[in-house]
Parts: C-alpha cells; sequence; structure tokens
C-alpha cells in the first residue's frame, strides 16, 4: 500500500526489506493480536499496540505507538468504544491502510448504566441498534420487578438464560453516581465481546477476511489456519461449557472488580456483579460498599474475585465480613505476558472457566 | 430510628467499625499537630507536604507493589527528605520557608511523575495511592495506631519547645540551640501524620483532617491546651459524622469526612466565642 506517502513522521521509519514481502498488521489490544496470530501465522508482520499485561482503558499513545499504526498495511480493532483513542491516532499517525473492525458481524450487548448522555455518533457501524435509541424505559432503574423490557434489548443470544440480572443490579447500585466511569467510558454498548468464544468465532473470521483482501496471494492460508483455529474455538466453548456445569445451580453469581464479564455471563449462564467505582478513579462510598455485602449475604454469592488492576484490600474486607472467598485472579481485557497463566486467548478463557468453577463448586 | 441511623451502620458492618477506629486514630494523632501547624502560621505547609509525600509513596508501590509498607516507607523517607532540604536552605539562605518548600515539594512532585512514566507502568498508580478509610486492613490499623501513639509521646517531649516556638519563635532561637532541633521534629510529625492519612483518607483528605478541625478550635479557644481538646473533639465528630454521611447519601467516605469538617468549621466561622464574625462584631465592639 502506499503507506510511504503517509506523513512526515513516516520519514524516519526504517522500512526493512523484508517487509515488502509480508503484509503489516497491527491490532490494538493482545487478545485481538492472538487471535490475529492464530490466523496469520508467518505470513504477516504482527503488532500490537497495548501490549499483554497493559489496560486499554488508560492506554496513552506514545509516538512509538503512531509511527506503528502509520507502517501498518491493515490495522485490526476491537470498536465498540473499547479503543477510544484509536480514531485520532489514525489521523494523527496518517494511517493509510485498511482499518477493520472485527466486532461488525457480532451482536452488541447493552451497557445499561450508561446509557445517558452517550451520542450514537462513535457508533455508525452500529446502525442497526435502533431499537436501542429508546432509552428512556431505562431511565427507572428501580423497577426490577419487570424484567420483561430488559430482556429482549440486552439478550445477545436467543437462549432463555437469565443472564441479564448482573447488569441490572450494577445499574441498581448506579443511580446516584453516573459519573462513576469516567476513566472508563466506553459509551453505551459492552465492548468486552470476546468473552463469549462464539464470537471470537466471528472475530477470527472477520480477520481472516481482512487479511486476504489484503493479501490476496495467500487467501487460501489465511482460511485454512482460520478452519483450524474455528475448530479449535469450538473446543473451547464445548470445554468451557463442561468446567462450568459442575457448579450447582443457585451458586452461579460472582463478584468481580470490573464490569468486563456481561458476554461471558450471557453465553455461559453466570451472574457477574461488580462493586462499582472500584474501577476508577472514583473512590466507593461506605453505601456502596454496605449494599454489596448485603447482597453477598443475602444472595449467599461464593466467591469474589480480585483483579490485578484494581485495589484488592477492598475486595478482601468484603471477603472478610461475608462467607464469599476471595476466589483468585480472572482475566478479561487483556492476556499476560508470555509464561503467565493467560498468555494466549484459549489459555484465559481456560483459566477463568477453571477459577470459576474452582470457587463456586467449593472443590477447592 | 436512631439506633438504625447511627449504630446499626456500626454494629452490623465490620468495614464501618474498622472505618471509625482507623479515623479516629488519625484525628489523635494529626489533630493536635493540626494545631501547632496553624498557630505557627504554616497551615499550607501541610498541604506542601502532601504532595512531597505522594512521589515517595508512588516509587514504593513501583519498587514492591501493593504494600503499606513499602508504601509508608517510600513516603516517609520522600516527606523527611523535603522537609530537611527545605529546612537546611531556609536556615542557610535568604529564601523564607514557603518558597524553599515549594521549590522542593514540587521538585519532588515532578520527580515522583517521571519516574512513574519512564516505569512504563499503565496502571493508574494513584488509583492505588488513593487509600479509602473502607479498606483499611489489620496492617493498615496498626500502622495508624503505631503512628499516632509516636507522635502523642513526641508532642509530649516537645511541648513546651513547640508551645514557645509558636509563641515567640525568636526568642526560643535566642536562648537555645534546641530551635533547630525542635522545628526538624516537628516536620517529621508533619510528614509521619500526613502518611497515616493517606492510608485511610487519601492524599488530599489527610491535609483536611489536619488543619480543618484545628481552624475550627481556633475559633472556640485561644488557649493552647483548649485548642487541641476542641480540635480532636471536632475531628471525632466529624468522622463519626462522615461515615455516616458515607452510608446514607452514598458519598465519597474521604471527601464526607471533611465537608463534615468544613460544616463545623463554618458554624465556628459564624458563631465561634473567640474572633467568630459574631462574637468580633456585636459582642466586643471595642476592638474592631
Amino acid at each position: 500500500m502506499k503507506k510511504l506517502l503517509a506523513s512526515t513522521i513516516l520519514a524516519v521509519v526504517p522500512t526493512t526489506a523484508f517487509a515488502a514481502d509480508k503484509i503489516n498488521v497491527v491490532t490494538s489490544f493482545s487478545i485481538l493480536n492472538d487471535i490475529t496470530a492464530n490466523i496469520g501465522g508467518d505470513l504477516i508482520t504482527l503488532n500490537t499496540i497495548v501490549p499483554a499485561g497493559a489496560d486499554a482503558h488508560v492506554f496513552q499513545p506514545t509516538p512509538e505507538t503512531a509511527r506503528l499504526v502509520a507502517g501498518a498495511d491493515l490495522l485490526l480493532m476491537n470498536g465498540i468504544g473499547f479503543e477510544g483513542w484509536m480514531e485520532r491516532l489514525e489521523e494523527a499517525s496518517g494511517f493509510e491502510g485498511t482499518s477493520i473492525v472485527v466486532t461488525s458481524a457480532v451482536d452488541v450487548l447493552e451497557n445499561e448504566e450508561e446509557h445517558e448522555g452517550h451520542g450514537d455518533d462513535d457508533h455508525d457501524d452500529h446502525a442497526d441498534h435502533d431499537d436501542h435509541a429508546d432509552h428512556d424505559d431505562h431511565a427507572d432503574h428501580d423497577d426490577h420487578d419487570d424484567h420483561d423490557d430488559h430482556e429482549e434489548e440486552t439478550a445477545a443470544k436467543d437462549d432463555d438464560h437469565d443472564h441479564d440480572h448482573a447488569e441490572e443490579t450494577a445499574a441498581k447500585d448506579h443511580d446516584d453516581h453516573g459519573d462513576d466511569h469516567a476513566g472508563h467510558d466506553h459509551g453505551a454498548f459492552d465492548p468486552h465481546a470476546w468473552q463469549d468464544v462464539d464470537n471470537v468465532i466471528l472475530y477470527a473470521e472477520a480477520v481472516a477476511a481482512g487479511l486476504a483482501a489484503a493479501d490476496p496471494s495467500n487467501a487460501a492460508a489465511y482460511e485454512a489456519n482460520l478452519a483450524t483455529y474455528r475448530t479449535q474455538l469450538a473446543a473451547l466453548d464445548t470445554e468451557i461449557m463442561e468446567i462450568l456445569s459442575v457448579i450447582p445451580e443457585g451458586d452461579r453469581t460472582v463478584i468481580t472488580s470490573h464490569d468486563a464479564f456481561g458476554y461471558f455471563a450471557a453465553a455461559y449462564d453466570l451472574d457477574f456483579d461488580a462493586p462499582q467505582g472500584m474501577s476508577t478513579e472514583v473512590e466507593p462510598s461506605a453505601k456502596d460498599i454496605a449494599e454489596l455485602i448485603e447482597e453477598i449475604r443475602e444472595e449467599n454469592i461464593r466467591a469474589v474475585f480480585v483483579e490485578n488492576i484494581t485495589n484488592p484490600q477492598f475486595i478482601e474486607q468484603i471477603a472478610a465480613e461475608t462467607d464469599a472467598v476471595v476466589g483468585g485472579s480472572l482475566y478479561s481485557d487483556a492476556l499476560t505476558p508470555a509464561g503467565g497463566p493467560a498468555s494466549t486467548y484459549i489459555d484465559m478463557m481456560r483459566h477463568n472457566a477453571t477459577t470459576l468453577a474452582t470457587a463456586l463448586s467449593g472443590t477447592n | 430510628m436512631i439506633w438504625d441511623f447511627l449504630i446499626a451502620p456500626f454494629a452490623e458492618f465490620g468495614f464501618m467499625r474498622r472505618a471509625l477506629i482507623g479515623s479516629l486514630a488519625i484525628c489523635i494523632g494529626s489533630v493536635p499537630v493540626g494545631v501547632f501547624l496553624l498557630l505557627r502560621r504554616m497551615s499550607l505547609t501541610g498541604d506542601a507536604m502532601a504532595h512531597a509525600i505522594l512521589p515517595g509513596a508512588a516509587i514504593g508501590f513501583l519498587i514492591s507493589g501493593l504494600s503499606v509498607m513499602a508504601m509508608t516507607i517510600g513516603g516517609i523517607l520522600a516527606g523527611l527528605l523535603v522537609a530537611l532540604l527545605a529546612g537546611l536552605v531556609t536556615r542557610g539562605t535568604a529564601l523564607k520557608e514557603d518558597a524553599s518548600l515549594a521549590a522542593f515539594y514540587l521538585i519532588s512532585l515532578a520527580f515522583g511523575v517521571s519516574l512513574i512514566a519512564m516505569n512504563g507502568s499503565t496502571v493508574d498508580v494513584f488509583h492505588v495511592l488513593f487509600g479509602s478509610v473502607l479498606a483499611l486492613n489489620t496492617a493498615a490499623l496498626v500502622l495508624l495506631a503505631t503512628i499516632s501513639s509516636m507522635t502523642l509521646v513526641a508532642l509530649a517531649i516537645f511541648y513546651r519547645p513547640l508551645a514557645l516556638e509558636c509563641v515567640d519563635p525568636g526568642f526560643l532561637r535566642s536562648v537555645s540551640g534546641f530551635s533547630a532541633y525542635t522545628h526538624f521534629a516537628f516536620l517529621a510529625l508533619v510528614v509521619l501524620n500526613l502518611v497515616a492519612g493517606f492510608q485511610a483518607l487519601g492524599t488530599l483528605m489527610s491535609v483536611g483532617i489536619m488543619i480543618v478541625p484545628a481552624a475550627a478550635a481556633r475559633l472556640w479557644s485561644t488557649a493552647i491546651t483548649g485548642m487541641i481538646l476542641t480540635a480532636v473533639i471536632f475531628a471525632f465528630a466529624s468522622c463519626i459524622a462522615g461515615l455516616l454521611l458515607s452510608f446514607h447519601v452514598s458519598v465519597p467516605t474521604g471527601p464526607a469526612i471533611i465537608i463534615s469538617a468544613g460544616a463545623i468549621y463554618v458554624v465556628s466561622v459564624v458563631f465561634g466565642s473567640e474572633g467568630g464574625l459574631i462574637s468580633s462584631r456585636f459582642l466586643q465592639p471595642q476592638q474592631s
């Protein structure tokens, strides 16, 4: 592609000789990077913007990042507002390749607590979600008895799991402090779509299509890699179901510190509840903590999970006040560096499922 | 009704009891220090020291992760270093204390921010650094109680020279070489108590619990002992009110405590018997 025409920044980019053979692919974050690596293999030069172990929410682009993007033939991103910095980065770097949003085929879940005040301008690619425009019926989150109107809008899958519960209870705690998500604002839709393995098959298909379009000579190889990866993902999906099947029906509610598991909850019939405010700069109030503790006591929740990016002292306090155990780490937004327990997407999902099953079934 | 409102939150939830104990422990140490700060016209020094501590704690976090000990030691070292350097410059050069302190705390802050950025940590360190009185574990409680006890002992030892310096700093300096030591020991107490408050209230709010009750107490009493007692009572009341406010109305706890202290301060400004608006305007017209 015409990458050398891009910008003055490009004047200092050393273009390596072998790069002519392989297309330059840049992904926005580590999970998408792993998916792309499975499709592209050795046929592409692959780089990621937000590396493993780093938090895409608070990511700050550096000149290095701009150089990476400027040199890319193909830019792959999650979309749904996950990479809020991407649009400016594309412009600022003078990127002239093709950019692909890999979630364009995914059924997007709504973020219940973030209805107000978010324009749809960031979400043009989701124009088919017009039914979400009518948010007024959510304005009053207090009527939790009336679940039916939520059911249609939040259910991405057509199965009849009662999975929207977690989002609703989260929304309940939220009515009176709408600014909690100052540091973590994805807009009206939940971007963590990769937490459902079925969606990642769609990711992989979008990646394969993008690679084939950018590099037609290797299209057959990408197609073959996609077929292999699809088989692995389907096996993973079955495996997760099996791992989670040991959890008794009444014990399927989990507390985490970051509300990133909406898709996982929907796909695998679990409820995730997050003590809101903990994943942001905003300090939670005593009322937030007390409500959470009461919920854990009343609903007999078995496990509380710590994520490495938030203050574990809160979670420990909450666990100390209830019968819940602190159940280890779940990985949501980033892979661990190589050698960690979640260094690939498949490992991450398997790790999460195993950790959940161990904590919730009490077989630890 | 009153039970539900005042007692039940503490009876029902362990984290509220810990928060109460932790915040009262902070009051016992930092409020008397705040009174002396106020009397020595160094109220804003507390704010400057809080900024000087922050980078030290951040470096402690970068070195050994989320450890109360590492962050506390880092904060204390950074604070003491800044206090010492600023004191030396003040006593050795033409610069006044406020100017030298401002220079050093800004330099310290800049170093801290650069170090964090250069280490490439994308985890927002300040999330972690902002303590919360709701998340006090046993180690943090022991630390708070220790610092408070040490502060009380140190104040008992230094009470006389400190009081003397408040009244007439020139006098003590002229009759005794003790003045410089008193000054540094006092700044060390300020640093220790800010670090303690920092665990529970976050940096900015820990200055608040030090200064605001002291300012309010000044409007009710002119004697040092009277001021300290009044200020501690005000601070206790603010902590209890703040925790209840946070519990019932869902305000973040640190700010809720300082808002409560602020309310006491406003009432004191208007009604205070020793120089409040009403008393100085109407009751003692000869003074104006």
